[in-house]
């Protein structure tokens, strides 16, 4: 069945039964990796994306589902021009295996979109969704304070 | 065959693998004179290195292209340098480090380096695993001899075309100087030429001292980070290709079953299904166990149908154990002590005329992996050949594997290496490998296997639970005179621990004084255990560094000044004559690099600073996997036993850093790793069955519970030796110790919400 969805600023059409969650369209009918499977229960925060600026988990959004404008990892940056949470995240060395940093920095720029310059508490609370197995948890935190220019 | 033998069979090749993992045997695969003879234009005799062959077969490739000066080198005319990774990106960031290393003695411009991922190809590369924190030690001498004697052959050429010797020549930057006339060339101009002269005799080649590093042990991004922030496609389950199927691979919840019946014609008329069979499997969890495959044209189609298959186990031969039953099982073997393996002087004497004597008891749950990416690989049988894309963590085993397995020559197994979304040990084994293998041979086309997480659940190689039975006795000197043990721990086969379960296998916690005596019982398990993050010292550090502190405290001697008296105590020497080199001094426990890192821990972390009531601060001391790591936890603990960790403190010895920055990632990696494990994380089983299918329940710290680490390096003069592993053992005493320090109340037992603390 097709549906047309926008997706990093670009109309596209997909054709998938109606419950395919967002995030295996992605990855599978549009061929974009960025957004991840970690658990397909919302529990781990790896399949992040915004929907209109706000984090959702796409592992749980069926694409029946979907409206207003999807942002992913791969739409973050403007052509060359990186986010500045993409940037911090490259300043500071954030990443170990990496496999959960896309859905670290959606769920990022969504706080930043709602706290311009947020508190430790803050950042904790929106990032509570997000694991990070090997734990960079402490530079997640640099990172967002950095690219918002806050402290902690 | 029964799960028992099956299990036990299993274990023995992960205990081989491990040991293999750990082994540093001489380093670089060396050819002599004799085989280079036949090779055309070889000048000069000496050893040439098997990364050298590369270069002389591809001399034919070197055309407008990039010149391959050896098999990790290559340069491009405009300058840039490609630098070839020959280990797995795991996170534990030597792709970065290895590039640094070779950079390095190649005196190559960092700006203008790329790294890319090597062929697996181990008559050319060696060992291309990475396990047991060995990557940096073990490629030490062969990546640092990459990189100079590919400098070596650019600056011959310059002097040759410059017609001046080459002693009054030198290399920066990608650019070689003639120091006298200031002429100069870029590398990018010389590869051509470098490339066809002559190999240099390594052992002429010098390496540089550390004085002259220009770019080790300073801070740099990891080289695949932009990638990674603009979610390029890079890990094994990011593999794509034309006409490709998705699969999903359903075994047995318990280890040992078989397929006795299944809806395979249902599933077969589902939309998007392609194939639905059975694998007989090769009866073993190291490679294929029993099994349906569902083959589909995607993920969701193929998952959907996972949901729908019913299948009818044959389980006479699976698992049925109960971790429950094998915890009252431990306590009442706990009192009948074995015969010790292990009876040094006079233990009892040493107890009888003890100042003080502290008995305790502690044990620590079964724990999974839990990578973030979960398993998968992608196989494509055609041609004849039999081509994979995989995340693993040994590769080059993996590929040996399926060879085997489906009886082909080593040359038609093509591996291609890709990242991995985490290891911790588990992608040392290759089971993903070959189901996807195995399963390729039915499909035409290429297949994606994908495993869905609660197949990782179901499926682990685990780390196994265990319980210590400890007496220790302090002299009237407050040291540590008598220590004896009775670990009862789990067995495989019968006769030794499961993969992980034994005792430690470095001279540290052993030799644990004069008077030793140390016994083992063992409990049958039919769950595969494998190696997870510092195998054996993971637990075994929680034991010892917990236990040490109550002595100190029985002793009333301050715990560092108690520790520091420990390491100085004598050791036990080997018996009889030696076998085998002799070990490595960069690798083996060493008391001043251990008391260094302790005194520093204890500076850093402010020991012995008067802290509130409810706040404690404790300190643990590991040695692990060639690290020498000292730990301090400061927490409070509040009515409810919820704990606020303040900061976790870190002091290392793992000889030069490499990298300033991925070294610090390790630490606090490690570190909140072991936190997460130690406060809350257990595996249950019951009926041979994982009681554990998502995160729901099974919770990974997240950031709100995430304390900040602090890192201090102490880079003594040695071989360097790797982080991946060595920052988790300590910690665990640490956070022990520190909970006392703050209530009084003892810990023992892991994870310690078992004794009702949160975080």
């Amino acid at each position: 069945m097709p549906f047309q969805l926008n997706i990093n600023r670009k109309p596209r059409t997909v054709d998938a039964a109606g419950d395919t969650p967002l995030l295996w369209v992605l990855r599978d009918v549009l061929d974009m990796k960025g957004t991840k499977y970690g658990c397909g229960i919302g529990m781990c925060g790896a399949c992040t994306v915004l929907m209109d600026g706000v984090a959702i988990r796409s592992c749980l959004t069926p694409v029946s589902a979907v409206s207003g404008s999807i942002t992913t990892i791969e739409g973050l940056a403007e052509g060359d021009k990186l986010h500045p949470l993409q940037q911090a995240w490259v300043d500071l060395d954030v990443a170990q295996c990496g496999y959960c940093q896309g859905g670290q920095i959606l769920s990022a720029a969504a706080l930043l979109a709602q706290h311009p310059k947020p508190t430790d508490t803050e950042i904790e609370e929106a990032m509570t969704g997000n694991i990070c197995r090997c734990a960079t948890y402490n530079r997640i935190k640099a990172a967002i304070h950095q690219a918002a220019g806050s402290q902690s | 065959m029964p799960a028992a033998e099956i299990i036990a069979q299993f274990d023995a090749e992960m205990q081989a693998l491990i040991a293999e993992v750990e082994t540093i045997s001489p380093p670089v695969t060396t050819i002599g004179r004799r085989s280079f003879l036949k090779l055309a234009g070889f000048a000069g005799g000496g050893l040439m290195l098997a990364f050298h062959f590369d270069a002389r077969t591809a001399h034919a490739e070197n055309g407008t292209g990039p010149t391959v000066l050896n098999a990790f080198v290559r340069v491009a005319p405009d300058n840039t340098v490609t630098i070839y990774s020959k280990g797995p990106e795991i996170g534990q960031g030597i792709k970065t480090a290895f590039g640094l290393i070779i950079a390095e003695e190649l005196d190559a411009d960092w700006k203008t380096v790329k790294v890319d991922q090597a062929p697996i190809n181990p008559k050319v590369y060696g060992y291309q695993g990475a396990g047991g924190s060995t990557s940096i030690p073990r490629g030490w001498d062969q990546l640092r001899q990459a990189g100079a004697t590919a400098r070596a052959m650019l600056i011959a050429a310059a002097a040759k075309q410059w017609n001046v010797p080459v002693s009054e020549c030198t290399a920066a930057d990608s650019v070689v100087t003639h120091k006298p006339s200031g002429r100069n060339l870029t590398y990018g101009a010389l590869a051509k030429a470098a490339s066809e002269q002559p190999v240099p005799d390594v052992a002429k080649v010098p390496l540089k001292t550390r004085a002259d590093y220009k770019l080790l042990g300073k801070r740099f991004t990891g080289v695949d980070n932009l990638k990674v922030v603009t979610g390029q496609p890079l890990f094994g389950i990011d593999v794509q290709m034309p006409g490709m199927l998705y699969a999903n691979y359903i075994k047995c919840p318990a280890v040992g079953g078989k397929v006795k019946s299944a809806n395979l014609d249902e599933i077969k008329k589902m939309p998007g299904v392609v194939d639905a069979f059975v694998l007989d499997g090769t009866g073993t969890p190291a490679e294929v166990m029993p099994g349906v495959a569902i083959i589909a044209k995607t993920t969701w189609e193929a998952f959907k149908a996972k949901e729908a298959l019913k299948v009818e186990w044959d389980e006479s031969t699976a698992s049925k154990d109960s971790l429950t039953q094998a915890a009252a099982k431990a306590k009442e073997i706990a009192a009948q002590m074995p015969t010790p393996e292990t009876n040094v002087g006079d233990v009892d004497a040493a107890f009888a005329s003890s100042a003080k004597v502290v008995e305790a008891s502690y044990d620590y749950a079964m724990v999974s992996h839990q990578q973030l990416e979960p398993q998968n690989s992608t196989a494509w049988w055609h041609d004849g050949t039999m081509e994979i894309w995989t995340p693993s963590q040994m590769a080059d085993r993996g590929m040996t594997m399926v060879a085997n397995m489906l009886k082909l020559p080593e040359d038609k197994v093509t591996v291609h290496q890709t990242r991995a979304g985490g290891g911790f040990g588990r992608r040392l084994a290759n089971d993903y490998m070959c189901e996807a293998a195995a399963i390729a041979m039915k499909v035409n086309g290429p297949v994606k296997l994908q495993w869905k997480r609660e197949d990782d659940f179901a499926h682990d190689f685990f780390r196994a639970g265990g319980y210590h039975f400890l007496k220790g006795g302090v002299d009237k000197s407050g040291k540590l005179s008598a220590f004896q043990n009775h670990l009862v721990s789990f067995s495989a086969d019968g006769k030794r621990p499961v993969s992980g379960g034994g005792r430690s296998n470095n001279s540290f916690p052993t030799d644990m004084a004069a008077n030793v005596r140390y016994a083992v019982s063992l409990m049958p398990l039919q769950i595969p255990c494998g190696p997870w993050r510092a195998p054996t010292d993971n637990v075994q550090m929680f034991v010892i560094g917990s236990f040490l502190h109550e002595l100190s405290v029985a002793a009333e001697c301050d715990h560092v000044e108690f520790l520091l008296n420990w390491f100085s105590r004598p050791l036990a020497k080997a018996q009889g004559p030696q076998q085998g080199p002799p070990p490595d001094p960069s690798r083996t426990f060493n008391p001043t690099r251990a008391a260094g890192v302790l005194k520093l821990v204890a500076e850093k972390s402010g020991w012995n600073k008067k802290l509130p009531h409810g706040r404690g601060l404790g300190i643990a001391f590991g040695f692990s996997y060639g690290g020498h790591v000292a730990e301090a936890v400061e927490l409070s603990v509040d009515a409810k036993k919820h704990v606020t960790v303040h900061k976790i403190t870190v002091a290392a010895d793992i000889g030069p850093i490499i990298n300033l920055s991925g070294a610090e990632n390790q630490v606090q990696g490690g570190a909140i790793d072991a936190l997460s494990t130690a406060m809350g994380l257990e595996i249950a089983v019951e009926q041979g069955r994982i009681q554990q299918t998502n995160f729901s329940s099974y919770p990974i710290l997240r950031m709100s519970s995430a304390p900040p680490v602090e890192a201090h390096f102490i880079q003594s003069d040695f071989r360097p030796s790797g982080l991946g592993e060595p920052c988790v053992p300590p910690l665990a005493a640490a956070l022990g110790n520190a909970i006392f320090a703050a209530t009084g109340e003892r810990v023992r037992t892991m994870p310690f919400k078992r004794a009702g603390y949160t975080i």
